[in-house]
């Protein structure tokens, strides 16, 4: 019969590595929406007048909404980390369940602002929009490809949040061998009364024991890494948004 | 089976070792980083082949003024298969990919890099990213007939299957991406005990500075062409004048990326030159801070001079003075690392076996292409030989005269580390003589050209341009003589007796310390490092 | 993982309650039409909420100074790419 041991096995989890490749993603997504930033910029020099006009023609009342949905969902992002910190799994993933509806909403309500927006034959390519001056066509282009690349991040993380709540939401378990030999045994309570005596009374050389962590700072310490790590991509798209709200829905 | 090494004992080596798997899929599932450096290799030199035999169609039709073996648009598409796949699948994942997968952790004293399912995922993004690029040589408009840049407005224009091969070129930067973000967290994360930065080898400090530019420039390109494919399918009009877009907007976004992809390129090689150098010189290499951090500079730098493409497409002539003042910036750096490789030579007990040959060519060739770099970098003699065949030479003697030499220099001296065999000299001599010749009369009449004024990508001539043609087009017979020699004596060396020693060319860095070819985890013990990493006689701490 | 100093709820819901105000602060600013001057105030107040939310929501503040400069030099580079571009663009 194998020997097995009651600890978690080491695995080495560096969790700088990990957060420092997650910066560095994070980067990435910063220079790509860099280069829409950037291209806004030069358009905004070419035609003041036009964007000055378009941008009108958004509503700020669904862009402040939708502004706060996301900063309310970044609050409780953060507070799902804090929570498991203190390791209160249970709050954490309401709060990441929170997190993900708030995306959710988010994007239901693009949803309908997109819909109106072709409603009203404001969209790349229409025939409508043909008709408008050179500036609020290339304003459509921007508004359309930045919210929409916004919110193809959004749902990205919606879906990154699922798995990590379904992860953290599930009590890690594993179900060991112990040898009735081993000193360890000795300590075992089962359901009825100390373990190893029961299993001596049945001449059992081993017995199989299911493990259920309860609050497992290792555990809780592998999956913190990964819910920060979901947090900081979370948050990032939150950031991008704070600077897409003001260039394209209020300067004017 | 396990190999002959003394020291090894009976520890298999990463070519025994598959994983949970075997056959074809103990490679293609393998997270060894050593298996994933082979990976790539067996498809970055495919590609490689695939390009050369391109161009040496391109270079055949051009033998003759008037139409020779292909239509006009047939040329268009050849060119642009051309660039594509030597740029986006041979040269910019070329080093870092095949020999940064495979050698950086040993370098560093590390089992592997960060994140090894990362890896393999890059080489399959890698691999997708090449079948749709092939894909799009069949479907829809078939073949892109635009140049490697895509230029807009005829890209949008075009009845091509431009949104296709975009598309794999935003995949392919992908791949890109997770490569170099693995070796910066790598670099931070594993090194062994004492191996402190400026105990690292040069190769990884250019490693290190190249996995820089693939994060920060990299998403650019991204975004550049993600723009291009939306303007295809729904017509955002971004780049489209017809709707108020700019052209000029695509080019300064296209050059913010693939001006720094050239170091992306050029430096892993200059790293390979790094360390060839002070092996067969038996020195310790000259001004090790310097290069590590001319390697640094370059990659800013890099960063100030795209506009220096974009001289003659209308910019402002304020912002024309100031590229072309900054791109004679990126010449000091550059010239600090060739100055201190010649320097690493003198008084040394220099040895040329085929690596080093190889590297010194690298010397030579890639100087001329950093010399004429002056000639197009400056304002005035750029309007004259903008678009012309003087560019052409120019980045070709940089491109292949510098990056694939180096290829070819760092496939011959990790050959017996990464298969544990040796390769006879002589076969490598000639086909050395080949390439050597072949390349300069491929491409040096291609200056003269440039400079009388023949304009890059014409399918047809004047007259007086024949002489030059033609001497460039037997430079093209000899050159690709010259790469089949190498490729197949490779190919032969690779069925060599086994029994490589561990350390053929007296090297010093880690890799040289690990049987050849090395276990599954390099590694039986994480060495200490006590030295910097060209210390060949003892003399302790550079 | 070394241990840190854990972050009140408190100081997360505050910083939240900041970047609503915010919010209403650059809405209300745009509404006053300070001419030329209203894209400024936009993006200085965009900058402070994005501010906050990398260093408060993100734990920059807390992280190593590696990170810090990693980020650096990322916003270098942006920084970068927009004025050499406008170099082109404010001259044309």
């Amino acid at each position: 019969m194998s020997t097995a041991t009651l600890h978690e096995p080491h695995v080495h989890v560096d969790a700088t590595g990990a957060k420092i490749a997650m910066w560095l993603f994070l980067f990435t997504e910063l220079l790509l929406f860099g280069g829409l930033f950037l291209a806004y910029a030069v358009f905004r020099t070419y035609y003041p007048a036009d964007f000055h006009y378009a941008t009108t023609t958004l509503s700020v009342s669904i862009g402040a909404l939708n502004t706060a949905l996301l900063l309310t969902s970044s609050l409780t992002m953060v507070l799902s980390v804090a929570a498991l910190e203190r390791l209160n799994r249970r709050l954490s993933v309401i709060l990441l369940g929170v997190t993900a509806l708030l995306g959710i909403l988010f994007l239901v309500n693009k949803y309908f602002e997109w819909s109106a927006k072709f409603h009203h034959g404001l969209y790349p390519g229409s025939q409508d929009l043909a008709l408008h001056p050179d500036g609020e066509k290339v304003f459509y282009g921007l508004y359309f490809t930045m919210t929409g690349l916004h919110g193809v991040h959004v749902l990205v993380g919606v879906g990154v949040l699922a798995v990590i709540l379904a992860m953290i939401a599930r009590r890690p378990r594993r179900t060991v061998s112990v040898p009735i030999a081993a000193p360890t045994a000795l300590a075992l309570q089962g359901d009825s009364g100390p373990l190893w005596h029961q299993a001596a009374d049945a001449q059992l050389d081993a017995v199989d024991v299911t493990l259920v962590y309860r609050e497992n700072e290792a555990v809780a310490h592998r999956q913190l890494i990964k819910l920060e790590n979901a947090g900081l991509y979370w948050h990032l798209v939150d950031v991008i948004w704070i600077f897409l709200f003001p260039l394209l829905y209020l300067i004017s | 089976m396990s190999h002959s090494n003394a020291d090894g004992g009976a520890l298999p080596s990463y070519l025994e070792v598959s994983g949970r798997r075997t056959g074809i899929l103990g490679w293609i599932l393998s997270t060894d980083h050593k298996r994933i450096g082979i990976l790539y290799m067996s498809l970055i030199l495919g590609f490689f082949l695939v390009a050369l035999c391109i161009g040496l169609l391109m270079r055949l039709e051009l033998l003759l003024p008037g139409p020779t073996i292909v239509q006009p648009n047939t040329y268009n598409a050849l060119f642009t298969l051309h660039g594509v796949i030597m740029i986006f699948l041979f040269i910019v994942p070329g080093i870092p990919a095949m020999f940064g997968n495979f050698f950086l952790p040993i370098q560093i004293g590390a089992k592997d890099v960060s994140f090894p399912r990362l890896n393999l995922a890059s080489w399959w993004l890698y691999a997708i990213g090449a079948i749709m690029a092939l894909l799009s040589l069949f479907t829809g408009g078939g073949v892109p007939d635009t140049g490697w840049t895509f230029y807009v407005p005829f890209s949008l224009r075009t009845g091509t299957n431009v949104p296709l091969a975009v598309l794999a070129v935003f995949v392919m930067g992908f791949s890109s991406i997770l490569t170099g973000l693995n070796f910066i967290t790598t670099i931070h994360r594993l090194r062994a005990p004492g191996m402190s930065w400026f105990r690292m080898p040069l190769f990884v400090w250019s490693l290190y500075a190249t996995a820089w530019i693939q994060i920060l420039a990299t998403p650019i390109l991204g975004i550049t062409v993600l723009l291009v494919f939306l303007e295809r399918l729904f017509g955002i009009g971004l780049f489209d004048p017809a709707k108020g877009g700019d052209p000029l907007l695509y080019q300064h976004l296209f050059w913010i990326y693939s001006h720094p992809a050239v170091y992306i390129m050029i430096l892993p090689a200059m790293g390979v030159i790094s360390e060839i150098f002070p092996t067969f010189a038996k020195q310790k290499i000259f001004g090790y801070k310097a290069i590590a951090f001319s390697s640094l500079a370059i990659a800013f730098v890099g960063y100030l001079v795209w506009g220096h493409h974009m001289f003659t497409s209308g910019i402002s002539d304020t912002s024309r003075w100031i590229f072309s003042l900054l791109t004679f910036i990126v010449a000091v750096p550059s010239g600090i690392k060739v100055f201190n490789w010649v320097a690493t030579l003198y008084k040394g007990a220099i040895e040329v076996p085929p690596p080093m040959l190889f590297a010194l060519s690298f010397i030579f060739l890639f100087s001329i292409g950093g010399l004429t770099g002056f000639v197009v970098g400056a304002l005035a003699t750029d309007i004259h030989i903008h678009d012309t065949y003087f560019v052409v030479a120019h980045f070709h003697y940089v491109m292949f005269g510098g990056v694939g030499i180096a290829i070819f220099a760092a496939l011959l001296y990790w050959f017996p580390k990464m298969f544990g065999r040796m390769f006879r000299y002589r076969p490598f001599f000639i086909s050395w003589v080949f390439i050597f010749v072949g390349f300069n009369t491929l491409y040096f009449p291609m200056f003269i050209m440039g400079w009388l004024g023949m304009p890059r990508r014409y399918y047809d001539y004047m007259p007086e341009f024949q002489i030059w043609h033609q001497i460039s087009t037997v430079g093209s017979w000899l050159l690709a003589t010259g790469v089949f020699i190498f490729f197949i004596y490779f190919v032969k060396s690779l069925r060599a007796p086994r029994g490589a020693p561990d350390n053929p060319w007296g090297g010093t860095t880690l890799e040289w310390r690990v049987p050849s070819p090395p276990p599954a985890e390099n590694f039986i013990e994480i060495p200490t490092v006590t030295a910097g990493p060209y210390d060949h006689h003892g003399e302790g701490d550079a | 993982m070394e241990k840190k100093e854990l972050v009140p709820y408190g100081t997360y819901i505050m910083i939240w309650f900041g970047l609503l105000v915010l919010t209403g602060v650059t809405i209300i600013a745009a509404s006053l039409h300070f001419g030329q001057w209203s894209i400024m105030t936009a993006i200085a107040i965009a900058t402070v909420k994005g501010a906050l939310v990398l260093f408060i929501f993100m734990n920059l503040k807390r992280e190593e100074r590696l990170f810090k400069i990693m980020l650096s030099l990322a916003l270098i580079t942006m920084t970068v790419i927009m004025v050499l571009t406008f170099a082109d663009i404010s001259f044309r």
